[in-house]
């Protein structure tokens, strides 16, 4: 929803913002460390789903979890998080 | 029905705040304050108001409360003086830039140090800048009365901004006068139930006064400015509107008393206005053509009346509750600021005067007039600023 109004009078009184995805663009490019997962170990308790502040962790149908690359920023709380080090992470070059 | 009540004008503030049915108060005590809120209190813990009371641990988060509480669409309210103005200053600029029209009693207070518990304007003329309007008042009527209308002004769609009312703590805060109750239905047609632009909806979620570049930043602030000029226009007719409906009016934006014929205009602001209409009496009685002006509104400042009240006088003379340090009264200030582009200024005196809590009596004005009256003979002033009863 992208209404920028052209002239003061079609302005609202406040700036007013409704949630979107990507409005910022794709900040996944801002990342250094990219988080991997080994679903192997997963135990799908859903830790790093809960603790993802980007809401860039989704939730797949058997509770483990789908990494978004397009907007994960590489702060690494899910490997920090996750209890049985099932997320490790990597230097992006790498 | 309407009644008579007998009572102190913060707890009339109390009263008024369930005439409006609010529906938030957020609060934290403070002398000279404490006693509107314990007023609401008592009115909630006796179920005569059904509102969310939210006990707050400052005065910041006593306005971050009323914001958002208003952003998700209530009528809100709170009251606060002196250091607790002070510390929700940040949280003002926000209830402004977001439009929120919250309706706040200040309860004048000196502010420190030295400590003072005692009233003057340093509190909420300190806040002058934060796109708050600002009334004072001159008795409980007027604290009841004002706080109705704001209401009404401020949720008006042209004008969305805060309001405090400003009553001087102890000479009106504390002291019993007889106040007209109007009957609730009809306080209800009067002010219908409050519709905001937008609301807090976790159904629909936004968020609101989020980060804007360079390039719109002026147009919002550009818009605050246009929304005080229509509440100058509008507070008039609001007041007089009121006083159809339930036989008070205030003055609307300057409160006017014997300036037809005067040669000597008293503007004055609060209490001290009622004091100056004392002294007008008294000196028209030695044939001293004098009148009072009593700046109701100070923001938005009422320039226009302050012109027109310039045509037929010869002298103004500001008295202020307030000192801005390394200048002079708030007061003073803006009426020299209102009359400098007119082709024949006159004479404005500022003096200094109740700092602190210290009386200002009719006596004491009368005094101010005399002195002022001896300059516009010279036809000069003698002093820019003048402290009244210093002592040596």
């Amino acid at each position: 929803m992208s209404n920028i109004p052209k002239t003061r009078k079609e302005m609202p009184l406040t700036p007013i913002s409704y949630p979107t995805v990507g409005s910022m663009g794709k900040t996944g490019f801002w990342r250094t460390f990219r988080p991997e997962v080994d679903y192997s170990k997963c135990t799908q308790c859903t830790l790093c789903w809960i603790y993802c502040p980007d809401a860039a962790i989704l939730r797949q149908e058997d509770d483990s979890p789908k990494i978004d690359y397009d907007y994960c920023k590489g702060c690494g709380i899910c490997a920090n998080e996750c209890p049985v080090k099932a997320i490790t992470m990597h230097r992006e070059e790498e | 029905m309407a009644r008579m009540i007998i009572d102190a004008a913060n707890h009339i503030a109390g009263y008024a705040a369930r005439a409006a049915r609010v529906k938030v108060v957020a609060a934290y005590p403070i002398t000279p304050q404490t006693t509107v809120v314990e007023k609401i209190a008592e009115f909630v813990e006796s179920g005569k108001m059904d509102i969310e009371y939210i006990r707050v641990e400052s005065e910041h988060s006593a306005m971050v409360a009323c914001i958002g509480a208003a952003a998700a669409g209530v009528r809100t309210f709170t009251a606060t003086s002196a250091h607790g103005l002070a510390l929700m200053h940040e949280a003002l600029h926000w209830a402004s830039g977001s439009r929120l029209p919250i309706v706040m009693a200040v309860v004048n207070r000196a502010m420190g140090a030295p400590w003072s518990i005692w009233p003057d304007f340093s509190d909420s003329l300190s806040q002058r800048d934060t796109g708050w309007i600002q009334f004072y008042c001159a008795d409980n009527q007027e604290v009841f009365d004002t706080i109705i209308q704001a209401y009404k002004l401020c949720e008006d769609e042209r004008v969305f901004l805060p309001a405090m009312i400003c009553l001087e703590g102890f000479i009106l805060s504390h002291t019993y006068m007889p106040v007209k109750i109007p009957d609730q239905k009809e306080i209800d047609d009067f002010l219908p139930p409050y519709k905001s632009g937008w609301i807090l909806d976790t159904n629909h979620p936004l968020s609101h006064s989020n980060l804007v570049s360079p390039e719109w930043y002026m147009e919002f602030r550009y818009m605050i400015q246009e929304a005080m000029e229509n509440a100058k226009r509008l507070i008039p007719v609001i007041d007089k509107e009121y006083r159809e409906r339930f036989g008070f009016e205030h003055g609307g934006l300057v409160e006017k008393y014997k300036c037809e014929d005067a040669d000597l205009i008293l503007l004055t602001m609060g209490t001290m206005g009622s004091e100056a209409k004392i002294a007008v009496d008294s000196l028209r009685r030695e044939g001293l053509k004098v009148g009072s002006a009593r700046v109701r509104v100070f923001r938005p400042f009422p320039i226009e009346e302050i012109e027109k009240l310039a045509e037929h006088a010869q002298m103004f003379t500001a008295i202020d509750r307030h000192i801005s340090f390394g200048m002079e009264g708030f007061l003073a200030t803006e009426i020299k600021a209102s009359l400098f582009n007119q082709k024949d200024a006159l004479l404005v005196a500022g003096f200094i005067a109740g700092l602190g809590g210290r009386d200002v009596t009719s006596e004491a004005i009368g005094k101010i007039a005399k002195k002022s009256l001896k300059w516009m003979h010279y036809g000069k002033v003698e002093r820019e600023i003048e402290w009244v009863d210093l002592r040596e």
